[in-house]
């Protein structure tokens, strides 16, 4: 057991402020809910809800070799990455499992990197560790991260800081809000259009009082967060993502670039390769559950013959579609759409089927997209 | 009649030899939006601090323990159809099950309304 007291986010006063209920999170004192997490949850899909994800690592990597270094560890193709524009993208181990997701942005001459909160200090060790010595890593501990989602958040934020309406999905720019230089890409981990809002943490409280006081937006904690990103089909890093799952198996080769499974040269490649090529053994699917009763994280996906060939990741109760969700890993065999499987939790069988992710469709502001 | 709670937060109205049981306000609110509740059928017999039912809310599920060894009689169907009740009225139409008491004597070691009070208070 660790004694270590949970830090605090710069916006802590405030959390608690607006009657949030605290829990320990990622060694934070993070918000759980304010007035409940199915009131968030609804409230983010039709105006705006604040997220504080202060806790989350924000990194510069800057130097001549930082492209190459950084493509030796991510499957993604930097080299055609535009200036504002970002990816997601995976830091990986040299046998492919991955050691986080993350979102990478090209800005000017360095690479702004945001990754999990609770596997920052061990990214930032394995980066230095890796890259090339030349490549100059800051770890911004001075700023604090706001994100701004739902269908009115382009309402409120181009209210505050004219021009990010301008911003399609996936690329960023740095704007004025209320004197501040911050930067803001429209990007997002609920599947609605949004922004994230990188600033200085010294104005973290009067910018979010600020943004909280226009009357489409809420603050949200953490429990609607992941009942969100579940219903929009999104890993949770820890949960659905961890050092023995590959890109191939997590179904995430959509951040696999096309030149880079041609030219190989990043870090569990040859495994990834072969996924690609044979299909992998397992495979993270979305599934329905029968009934009203959820099935959780840790539940086991078992055979006709009661034994266990995989388990469930993330599951809850979709405030959207008023019945239980969940993200698993099954044998590929299983992983079609539609299949019949079915999941033991607490000595109950549950009948579930195959069902394609999202949940509940994205909302992206894709440009030329109307 | 007179209501009584357990540590666990569950409260039992007791009348004659028969109770309810539900949980408290203070239960539901720490459990947030309640989505799915398992009531135990009529004819089951529960253990005083024995699993009697499982309550499901958007976070997490729990466990809900008898307050009293017995025989349960009947279950709250509308709760089983509408899950937020327990939310909206836990102490009132958000009743879980009844029971017929086995030994009424187990009443003796819960706690009345200000004892749970003050309870909740040092939580």
């Amino acid at each position: 057991m660790s004694v270590t007291p949970d830090r605090l986010l710069p916006l802590n006063d405030w959390h608690v402020a607006r009657g949030a209920r605290m829990v320990p999170f990622a060694g934070y004192s993070m918000p759980i809910q304010y007035e409940g997490i199915m009131a968030e949850h609804r409230w983010t899909r039709e105006s705006v809800g604040l997220f504080d994800v202060s806790h989350m690592g924000q990194l510069i990597l800057t130097g001549p070799e930082t492209e190459k270094g950084l493509e030796a560890l991510l499957p993604a193709d930097l080299a055609i990455l535009k200036e504002g524009r970002l990816r997601y993208s995976l830091l990986l181990a040299q046998d492919g499992g991955i050691i986080d997701d993350l979102m990478v942005t090209r800005r000017g001459d360095h690479f702004y990197m945001v990754v999990n909160g609770a596997t920052k200090d061990g990214d930032i060790e394995y980066l230095q560790e890796q890259l090339p010595r030349t490549v100059v890593l800051d770890h911004m501990k001075e700023q604090a991260l706001l994100a701004l989602q739902g269908p009115k958040a382009v309402d409120v934020l181009s209210r505050l800081a004219p021009g990010v309406e301008q911003l399609g999905f996936m690329t960023g720019g740095a704007f004025q809000l209320s004197g501040a230089t911050v930067w803001i890409s429209r990007s997002g981990y609920t599947g609605e259009d949004g922004f994230e809002i990188s600033l200085p943490a010294a104005r973290a409280s009067d910018i979010a009082h600020l943004i909280a006081a226009q009357p489409e937006v809420k603050p949200i904690g953490l429990g609607a967060r992941d009942s969100l990103r579940l219903e929009a089909g999104l890993p949770l890093y820890g949960h659905d993502l961890d050092r023995a799952i590959t890109p191939v198996e997590a179904d995430l080769t959509f951040a696999i670039s096309k030149r880079r499974r041609g030219e190989g040269g990043f870090a569990g490649w040859h495994r990834i390769i072969r996924e690609l090529e044979q299909g992998p053994i397992r495979c993270r699917v979305g599934l329905s559950i029968e009934g009203r009763q959820p099935v959780r994280e840790g539940a086991i996906v078992v055979d006709e013959d009661g034994d266990e060939v995989g388990k469930v990741t993330s599951g809850g109760f979709s405030p959207m579609l008023e019945a239980p969700i969940a993200m698993a890993y099954v044998p590929a065999a299983s992983a079609e759409p539609g299949t019949e499987i079915r999941v033991a939790q607490r000595g109950k069988v549950f009948q579930a089927k195959v069902v394609p992710m999202p949940f509940v469709p994205h909302r992206y502001h894709r440009k030329g997209a109307a | 009649m007179t209501v009584y709670y357990t540590e666990e937060h569950e409260w039992i109205r007791v009348e004659g030899d028969s109770a309810t049981v539900g949980i408290t306000d203070f239960a539901q609110g720490q459990l947030g939006d309640i989505v799915f509740v398992e009531l135990p059928e009529a004819g089951r017999q529960v253990t005083k601090g024995g699993e009697a039912a499982v309550v499901e809310s958007v976070k997490a599920a729990s466990d809900v323990y008898s307050p009293v060894t017995g025989e349960v009689i009947d279950s709250n169907q509308a709760l089983t159809d509408d899950p937020s009740l327990a939310n909206s009225d836990p102490e009132g139409e958000g009743w879980f099950f009844r029971l017929r008491l086995s030994d009424i004597s187990e009443i003796e070691g819960l706690m009345d309304a200000d004892a749970y009070k003050s309870f909740c208070d040092s939580q």
